[in-house]
């Protein structure tokens, strides 16, 4: 019965205006944040800043605001599982252009 | 019905990971690019403004907020919240389009859309151009220079295919502003404007890694 309950309340989650509210003020924090990383010279870290605060801005809008914190294991596993033939598909053709012609770039 | 629901979000999360990888596939050409052409996609970025891309960056996350809230109003029957979180989401994908014209028609003044007209003035002789001083450009090779063009085709490539699913959301937003009027979506059959919000969501998120790989990492290189 509980475990009915539990599924029931899971299948119907509503995300309301107050967890909106907090990612919002957060996605505009990490905006503020990587616009002022920017324009500090950290040479090598630059771009691994900037894709760190990407990937965390992109990651509270796929939890929160497109609720796949409070879907189905079925969502979950989509999500995750694209996620992963992207990094697959993306990593496996870097790896390929940066090695061919080692040295020479 | 349940059922039906979960069918539909799974169908829409299958779509949009089709999606994925369509842009995953620009992503990719744009980065193998830049490490080629490292100079010239440094200083083709350092004509992009910061400015305009901030401020774009933030009408998307708050349009994302506001739809978020529709789905919410949605969800919990309220009309006329829905129909004014629906009206501010379709004025704010407006605001960025017409941010976006102004940063293109830049780049037709300056004729840095790939083409015939294309010029390497700004790149070959960076003192002549106010946005590669302010930068601190040095000139590059003609050889180089005329890579700049493949990041502007690159530039264009993805934020035009991002504005043109601004587009189509713009339009499905139109669309829908009139159906929750009449009350469509806040009697029970919210999976529309829920599929419709991972849709717009996603295209914030593209937007998001777009102003990092265009605008940001390159300030300082």
């Amino acid at each position: 019965m509980s475990e009915q309950k539990q599924h029931d309340e899971q299948a119907h989650h509503i995300v309301g205006p107050k967890v909106y509210v907090t990612i919002l003020i957060a996605l505009l924090v990490g905006t503020a944040l990587t616009v002022w990383a920017s324009f500090i010279d950290l040479g090598f870290w630059n771009p691994i800043i900037a894709m760190a605060i990407a990937t965390t801005k992109a990651t509270l809008v796929v939890l929160f605001f497109m609720h796949v914190k409070y879907s189905s294991k079925l969502t979950k596993l989509t999500v995750g599982a694209g996620v992963f033939t992207f990094l697959a598909l993306v990593g496996m053709t870097l790896s390929d252009y940066i090695s061919r012609a080692w040295g020479r770039w | 019905m349940e059922q039906q629901a979960d069918a539909a979000g799974f169908a829409m999360w299958l779509f949009l990971l089709t999606e994925v990888m369509f842009f995953g596939g620009l992503f990719t050409a744009y980065l193998i690019y830049r490490n080629w052409y490292y100079p010239a996609f440094v200083a083709g970025s350092h004509q992009l403004d910061v400015r305009w891309g901030t401020l774009n960056t933030l009408v998307l996350i708050i349009s994302s907020f506001t739809m978020a809230m529709g789905v919410w109003c949605a969800e919990t029957r309220r009309r006329s919240g829905l129909v004014l979180c629906l009206i501010l989401t379709f004025i704010l994908g407006l605001g960025f389009l017409g941010i976006k014209t102004v940063e293109y028609s830049e780049k037709i003044e300056k004729h840095h859309v790939p083409g015939l007209h294309y010029s390497l003035q700004s790149f070959t002789h960076p003192e002549t151009d106010a946005a590669a001083v302010k930068a601190g450009d040095k000139p590059l090779p003609p050889d180089m220079a005329r890579h700049t063009e493949i990041y502007f085709s690159l530039y264009f490539a993805m934020t035009g295919m991002h504005a043109l699913h601004m587009i189509i959301g713009i339009g499905i937003l139109g669309f829908m502003i009139f159906r929750a009027r009449a009350g469509a979506y806040t009697t029970g059959h919210v999976t529309f404007v829920e599929n419709f919000g991972l849709y717009w969501h996603f295209v914030d998120i593209i937007w998001i890694y777009l102003f990092a790989l265009l605008y940001l990492i390159s300030r300082h290189a």
